[in-house]
């Protein structure tokens, strides 16, 4: 079996991930649109909280894969500062503003949801704070990869970026256990079935899940396929302006 | 179309919002692997070209 630093290669990974691609976008579809199709059309109000419990399947897995895009961006990060595989920086890259489009997609339909189930839009929560503070994070860390021209120096700043970026993944995961306060109930998905949403929003969910993780993978390998022949097209730029 | 009920705004404007972003990204992302990969194309040939 091919070791995982191959793939640190940019020709195997392009060519790996070229194979994979239109089997993972075709299965991100099929999920995400069974997932949400069942939600929405085929599942019952809430007792309490009426229709708007069908936003769970797009509030759930946004904000499940804005902290998870982080985490992987992390990874990534200390695979460049430990390995210096040009590929896993570009792949950080890649997956911040599928990341920050994520946590937009979690803070506006938590706050649509909130409204009429909280009274308010907004609240200085522990979760719903820390998850603003992880978007403007998302927003810092692509603003510094375009603010330095040397791809290298960018690498190293936003890795480090990354690194205390990844206090308020964590905390946005578990402020809600830390405090114990604020509005935000607890998890909606967890090993205690106990705590679980109710087996009737619980499948439609998971599938949700699903499609929102293999539609994150598509567009990570499809944007670092991008950002690796931008990094050789600059390469050659600079080099036909030198010659 | 369930019937939403009071709350048809909310979550008609949830999915509408959720789904113009997702559909925003993955064009965005085509549309510019798409512009990349031809700009490189064309780069490469000209290195080729001029040695």
């Amino acid at each position: 079996m091919a070791s995982i630093w191959e793939y640190a290669n940019p020709n195997n990974f392009i060519d790996t991930t070229d194979k994979l691609l239109p089997w993972i976008s075709i299965l991100a579809v099929l999920t995400l649109v069974v997932g949400l199709v069942w939600g929405f059309f085929f599942t019952p109000d809430d007792y309490r909280q009426g229709a708007t419990v069908k936003i769970i399947y797009l509030h759930v897995p946004s904000a499940l894969m804005a902290i998870n895009a982080w985490l992987m961006m992390l990874v990534a990060s200390l695979i460049w500062i430990i390995r210096r595989h040009h590929v896993s920086a570009l792949a950080a890259r890649a997956a911040a503003p599928i990341g920050a489009t994520m946590t937009v997609i979690a803070l506006v339909t938590g706050a649509i949801w909130g409204q009429p189930m909280w009274g308010t839009w907004w609240a200085w929560d522990p979760r719903l704070t820390s998850f603003l503070i992880l978007f403007l994070f998302y927003l810092g860390y692509i603003a510094l990869w375009s603010a330095i021209e040397n791809d290298d120096t960018a690498a190293d700043l936003t890795a480090v970026l990354c690194l205390v970026g990844s206090v308020f993944a964590v905390l946005s995961r578990y402020a809600v256990n830390f405090w114990n306060q604020g509005l935000h109930q607890g998890a909606s998905l967890s090993l205690d079935k106990e705590e679980n949403v109710a087996d009737v929003f619980y499948h439609p969910l998971l599938l949700s899940i699903a499609g929102f993780i293999l539609l994150f993978i598509a567009l990570v390998f499809l944007r670092t396929q991008t950002e690796i022949r931008a990094r050789r097209m600059r390469a050659l730029l600079t080099r036909e302006r030198l010659s | 179309m369930p019937d939403l009920g009071k709350y048809a705004a909310e979550v008609l404007s949830s999915y509408g919002i959720s789904l113009a972003l997702i559909l925003g990204l993955v064009a965005l992302s085509i549309f510019r692997a798409r512009r990349v990969r031809e700009s490189l194309a064309e780069i490469e040939a000209r290195s080729r070209k001029n040695g």
